[in-house]
């Protein structure tokens, strides 16, 4: 089975309540962290066993001795990744989702697929948490390749907690568009409403099931709560709005030491998504 | 010689256009025979990537030489130049006074792009 921690507005909590919820896991579990521009799982687990790997996408190389200049390959590219007025054909490779158009109508087989390398997967162990990280390269605009390279890791047998971009664009589709159920965390202020109507809405278009944890929760949560109950959202979890937690979290600690009586909530937590999902892994 | 100027309108009078890639249009002027046409640069306004790109395929086909526009990007400026098109920064509030200062040669050719590539 598959989770994944969602937001909408950054800065809610969305990894302090991957770990956990991968600390609190029924067996083995899988943490990918697919915030591919700002990864940041690393710094609350001890990692062994480290490895690296990079990661490429294709990209066009234009044989400039057997290119004939008909333009066809510009033609083809809606990404506008090609350039033609003359010859040689001009390659922006960052601007290239790598569907290989060009590839297949140049009639002079001019066009070959070379990896353009845009970041890494770090992947380690830590206790029962298989854990995997994508970074993207500094200056690369693209980050879905890199998600969906993270993504793979997911091996089928465990169960998966998926560390999801903020935001509701290409990049937080790609990290949830494959789970079987989407925590949404939130804060109770008007940008966390306001961005969690959103991503409610982005999630309801991808069919997945989805509830909601409030994040620094304390009097004045209202706003929220009324969202939820007038549209059906079932508030998963509340965590406090705790000094304690906050100090322990920003020091590379976790939300169970900060606050050991949610140990037993998030065990819960799984049982209901498990219960929800129908648990199939 | 064509030169190329960026705008909002399409005749001389018309407001200059400080965006180049996403520039609603451009005018075509010819400094030898003093005529101008306006060529359409709209389908890029609303381009998901890749506006300057094209803004600069628009540019080259129409035989300009010489762009003046506010700004320029990094991916424009490299297929611009590949096109041995020159770029000339400029401030002026109508095509006409932007036109003027370039016959005049108050304006500075970029060597560079003037602003980052966005998404």
């Amino acid at each position: 089975m598959k989770v994944a921690v969602a937001s909408g507005k950054g800065g809610t909590g969305k990894t302090t309540v991957s770990i956990a919820l991968a600390m609190t896991s029924p067996g083995m579990v899988q943490l990918l962290d697919c915030d591919v521009e700002e990864p940041n799982g690393h710094l609350f687990l001890e990692l062994e066993n480290v490895i690296e790997e990079r990661v490429s996408v294709d990209v066009p190389l234009i044989n400039t001795d057997t290119c004939i200049s008909c333009g066809k390959c510009a033609q083809i590219c809606q990404f506008n990744a090609i350039v033609f007025f003359g010859s040689p054909p001009m390659v922006f490779n960052e601007l290239c989702h790598s569907y290989g158009g060009c590839m297949r109508v140049c009639p002079v087989s001019a066009i070959t697929e070379v990896p353009n390398f845009i970041g890494k997967i770090v992947s380690g162990r830590s206790g029962r948490i298989d854990f995997s990280q994508g970074i993207l390269d500094i200056g690369f605009p693209m980050a879905t390749p890199v998600i969906r390279k993270v993504l793979k890791k997911a091996d089928g047998n465990n169960d998966v907690v998926i560390d999801s971009p903020p935001g509701t664009s290409c990049s937080m589709i790609a990290a949830v568009k494959e789970s079987d159920f989407v925590i949404l965390v939130t804060e109770s202020t008007p940008f966390g409403l306001n961005d969690l109507m959103i991503a409610v809405e982005t999630i309801k278009k991808l069919s997945i099931p989805v509830g909601v944890i409030i994040n620094r929760s304390m009097a004045g949560d209202d706003l929220v709560e009324k969202y939820c109950e007038d549209n059906n959202l079932k508030i998963l979890m509340k965590i406090p709005y705790s000094h304690k937690i906050a100090k322990i979290c920003s020091t590379g600690g976790n939300l169970i030491t900060g606050a050991p009586d949610l140990k037993k909530k998030l065990e819960d937590l799984w049982k209901f998504i498990f219960w929800t999902t129908g648990g199939e892994k | 010689m064509k030169i190329a100027v960026t705008t909002t309108g399409n005749d001389l009078n018309s407001p200059f256009e400080n965006r180049f890639g996403r520039a609603p249009g451009f005018i075509i002027y010819d400094t030898e025979t003093k005529q101008f046409e306006a060529v359409d640069n709209s389908m890029n306004l609303n381009a998901a990537q890749g506006a300057g790109i094209q803004a600069a395929m628009n540019v080259i086909k129409a035989g300009a030489k010489v762009l003046v526009s506010g700004h320029c990007g990094p991916k424009a400026f490299t297929v611009l130049k590949q096109a041995e098109v020159k770029i000339f920064n400029a401030n002026a509030a109508t095509v006409s006074e932007a036109v003027e200062k370039y016959v005049s040669g108050m304006l500075i050719e970029m060597k560079s792009a003037d602003v980052d590539g966005h998404w």
